[in-house]
């Protein structure tokens, strides 16, 4: 499975890419494999701002649906509105047009992300 | 009471064939081999088979084998020829339903009960508890391996396999014959999707030699091996009960809508009361749901009325592959349970429209 050197990972099977103040936040390929076919992807909370560990959306596949939990603290700013057509991008490319959020970073992010080595190891996969 | 988890006897063909396995009824399962969706279109558009060896099989024979049968099941299997197979239910002591099942004649004095894996056990211990008539029993789970081979190209998948002219076979009726050179496999024309086809059962020791011809056989069909997922999205799109979660030991199959197996030209167990509540009529039914507007109802969400009061709950609920909407099964007071009937599904912080519909939901 692949798990990009350039990202960091959350137990939770989130991804995030920092770039300046800016983090991208998507589901990994892990966590889509386990997933199945993904039908909705629902983010409303465009515009709010959430602590680290928090809700901010869910994730339905056609056998379970699953909350997102936010990996990093801040607000907010944009949704992969693609997705709202094609779902199944989370599945396609997980890492690339399948990304659902951006968030602008309140703080430094977190210390406890993961690397992609610590992640790989995670779930087994080093 | 922890039990091991078994495993079917193809379990590692299932495993090089990628699937992602899950605990299921005591049972390693092939949930997904690839897409749930994929899958299901597979088996409405061309023919996938699934492994449900996990499922139980009882065998009653003897003198007193029919005897059994019509008290402790609901359906009338003196109806039944050699050769044919019907849907049926095990009603309780209580109102409920201790299984749903299928009864195969297979001889005057032989009979084969088809169970759900999650409740061998259970049927196996209320049928010998029943059995006061002597029927003989035995309990032959263990030794077959069931395949369903569903899809518009199933049939043509498996003629080339075997001698028996499987167009001659009715639906819910079934053949004895060779299968890709096996003797004594049924091939039986029923299913769980809706998709038409067969379920093949065949004793373990064969099983993978029949798994390799139907997928040779059904190569230029576009055969693929179907995971359990796309099984439950195909049923429920039929508006077909699952066990556990459509109809318990606490729903009566009056209220399920199994009134049609549900025959009072002969005494069951718990007949009288069932009767009076025919007459009296139910109070609640299960009935079929289309969602209206975008979203996923699932087990346990509640169903309201257009005032926003609490009227039922949703026992089995899916995105449909086939259609793309959100799709369920769910019990409403029988005032509600009218096609055309608007209903609204607590979906999490949500309250969306959806309207009862005629099953099956899928209209083919």
């Amino acid at each position: 499975m692949n798990f990009p050197e350039e990202l960091k990972y959350t137990k939770d099977h989130e991804w995030v890419k920092i770039e300046g103040d800016i983090a991208t936040i998507g589901i990994t390929e892990f966590a889509q494999k386990e997933l199945g076919d993904i039908v909705y992807v629902e983010v409303e909370t465009v515009g709010e701002t959430f602590s680290v560990g928090e809700v901010f959306g869910t994730v339905e596949a056609v056998k379970t649906v699953s909350d997102l939990f936010m990996p990093v603290s801040g607000e907010i700013i944009e949704l992969n509105e693609a997705l709202e057509a094609a779902p199944e991008l989370v599945n396609e490319s997980p890492y690339e047009e399948g990304w659902m959020i951006k968030v602008k970073l309140s703080g430094e992010p977190p210390a406890d992300l993961m690397s992609h080595n610590a992640y790989s190891e995670l779930i087994g996969q080093a | 009471m922890q039990e091991e988890i078994k495993t079917v006897a193809l379990h590692d063909i299932h495993t090089s064939l990628g699937a992602k396995i899950i605990p299921f009824a005591g049972f390693h399962m092939p949930v997904r081999y690839t897409s749930d969706i994929e899958e299901h279109k597979t088996v409405r558009e061309k023919v996938g088979v699934f492994d449900v060896s996990h499922m139980g099989e009882f065998l009653v024979t003897g003198p007193k084998a029919l005897e059994l049968i019509q008290w402790v099941t609901s359906n009338d299997a003196s109806k039944l020829a050699i050769g044919q197979a019907q849907y049926s239910c095990f009603p309780n002591e209580t109102g409920g339903i201790v299984d749903d099942l299928l009864v195969y004649k297979m001889s005057e004095e032989e009979y084969m009960l088809v169970v759900n894996a999650s409740n061998i056990q259970k049927d196996w211990d209320w049928i010998n508890t029943h059995n006061t008539v002597g029927a003989t029993l035995q309990n032959i789970s263990d030794e077959l391996s069931l395949f369903a081979v569903q899809g518009p190209l199933a049939l043509d998948t498996l003629q080339s396999l075997t001698p028996v002219d499987l167009r001659s076979i009715p639906f819910y009726h079934f053949a004895v014959g060779e299968l890709a050179g096996i003797p004594d496999v049924i091939l039986s024309a029923t299913g769980y999707t809706g998709a038409g086809g067969f379920e093949i059962y065949v004793k373990n020791e064969h099983a993978s030699r029949i798994w390799n011809a139907i997928f040779e056989a059904g190569k230029d069909h576009g055969i693929q091996p179907i995971g359990l997922g796309a099984r439950d999205t195909l049923r429920l799109e039929m508006g077909f009960c699952l066990y556990g979660n459509d109809i318990t030991d606490e729903t009566s199959p009056l209220e399920a809508g199994l009134g049609w197996i549900t025959k009072f030209s002969k005494p069951f167990i718990n007949s009288e009361n069932l009767k009076a509540q025919k007459e009296q009529g139910v109070a609640k039914k299960l009935v079929g749901f289309i969602l209206n507007e975008k979203g996923i109802p699932r087990t346990h969400y509640n169903i309201l009325n257009t005032e926003g009061e609490p009227i039922g709950e949703v026992t089995s609920g899916t995105q449909s592959p086939s259609m793309g909407i959100g799709i369920g099964l769910g019990y409403v007071p029988t005032e509600y349970s009218k096609p055309g009937t608007i209903i609204i599904i607590e979906v999490r912080n949500k309250r969306l429209e959806a309207t009862v519909y005629k099953l099956p939901l899928l209209q083919i």
